[in-house]
């Protein structure tokens, strides 16, 4: 079973390369949006080499959902994460720091969700159900 | 001008490789600005060509159910260039797809040597999209007068036409 920090460098690589940016960009804490310039298509990219990568296998939306807090899905009042929208990010997302979210719960706030972090811990938990 | 980078498909297996061609001819245009007195392909379009190459690839495996949009190019290699008179063979594998898009890595040749050779992704709308309309359609990667190059090898290498019989009447 790899650690940690061995599925982190990988994840680290793939994400300099997908994205352009410096693998030292790429800290554990790192926003794929925010500070890495991630775009939608790029998650597409990301999908692909983690599955060659780790070979796992990711079902359609189950990394990056499509359309999280799309109107009239009631996750959010007024661009803002309700409490049964938090409940249904925790389901949807378990291995993004929620609580750290819930502190400031905008919906703009929602993609930074997507982190190095969570990346390594999602990695970590298919290969340990080897899916 | 139809935007159609590929002259003629010659071999497709299904949901593994495609290779296409494309001749080079000073009957185009740009090859006289790009550049003058030294007339070479152009890389982009030469990547165009690539990407329609792989598109179909990726398409005919859902038997052409989704629009294939060109989303990305992670990696691209421009190694040498192709002059009027080159017959460039695009050949294309298919490294990966899924539900939403698909990779392909496609090298481009001149003969032995290596021209370009690239990694492209796409991905998957269906027509029903709502995002379609917000798409500039030169994005997608075929339509169906692209699909028109798959018919070209059907005319034939002439050689067994009615050309010859005519010459043999004369």
């Amino acid at each position: 079973m790899a650690t940690y920090e061995e599925t982190l460098a990988k994840i680290q690589e793939i994400l300099a390369d997908a994205l352009g940016a410096d693998e030292d960009e790429v800290s554990m804490s790192a926003t794929l949006v925010g500070d890495l310039g991630a775009e939608s298509i790029d998650f597409l990219d990301i999908v692909f080499n983690l599955e060659k990568t780790f070979d796992i296998k990711i079902k359609r939306g189950e990394l990056f959902p499509e359309n999280l807090a799309a109107e009239g899905d009631g996750l959010a009042v007024d661009g803002v994460v309700t409490e049964e929208g938090l409940a249904k990010l925790r389901e949807r997302l378990p291995f993004a720091d929620i609580d750290a979210f819930a502190a400031e719960p905008d919906v703009e706030n929602i993609q930074d969700l997507f982190t190095v972090d969570m990346l390594v811990k999602f990695v970590t938990a298919k290969q340990a159900a080897g899916e | 001008m139809r935007w159609i980078w590929i002259d003629r498909f010659e071999e497709l297996v299904k949901g593994v490789s495609a290779r296409a061609i494309k001749n080079v001819t000073l009957t185009e245009d740009h090859l006289h600005d790009h550049f003058p007195g030294f007339p070479v392909m152009p890389a982009s379009l030469m990547l165009e060509g690539m990407a329609q190459t792989g598109g179909i690839l990726l398409g005919d495996l859902h038997d052409f159910e989704h629009i294939v949009i060109l989303a990305k190019v992670p990696k691209v290699t421009f190694h040498s260039w192709a002059v009027p008179g080159d017959s460039l063979a695009y050949d294309a594998q298919l490294l990966d797809h899924r539900p939403e898009g698909g990779t392909v890595a496609v090298k481009a040749s001149v003969g032995e040597r290596l021209v370009a050779e690239a990694e492209i992704v796409f991905v998957h709308l269906d027509q029903n999209d709502p995002k379609l309309g917000s798409i500039d359609q030169k994005n997608f990667v075929f339509s169906m007068k692209l699909m028109g190059v798959m018919e070209v090898g059907r005319a034939g290498s002439g050689t067994e036409s009615a050309a010859g019989s005519k010459c043999e009447g004369t």
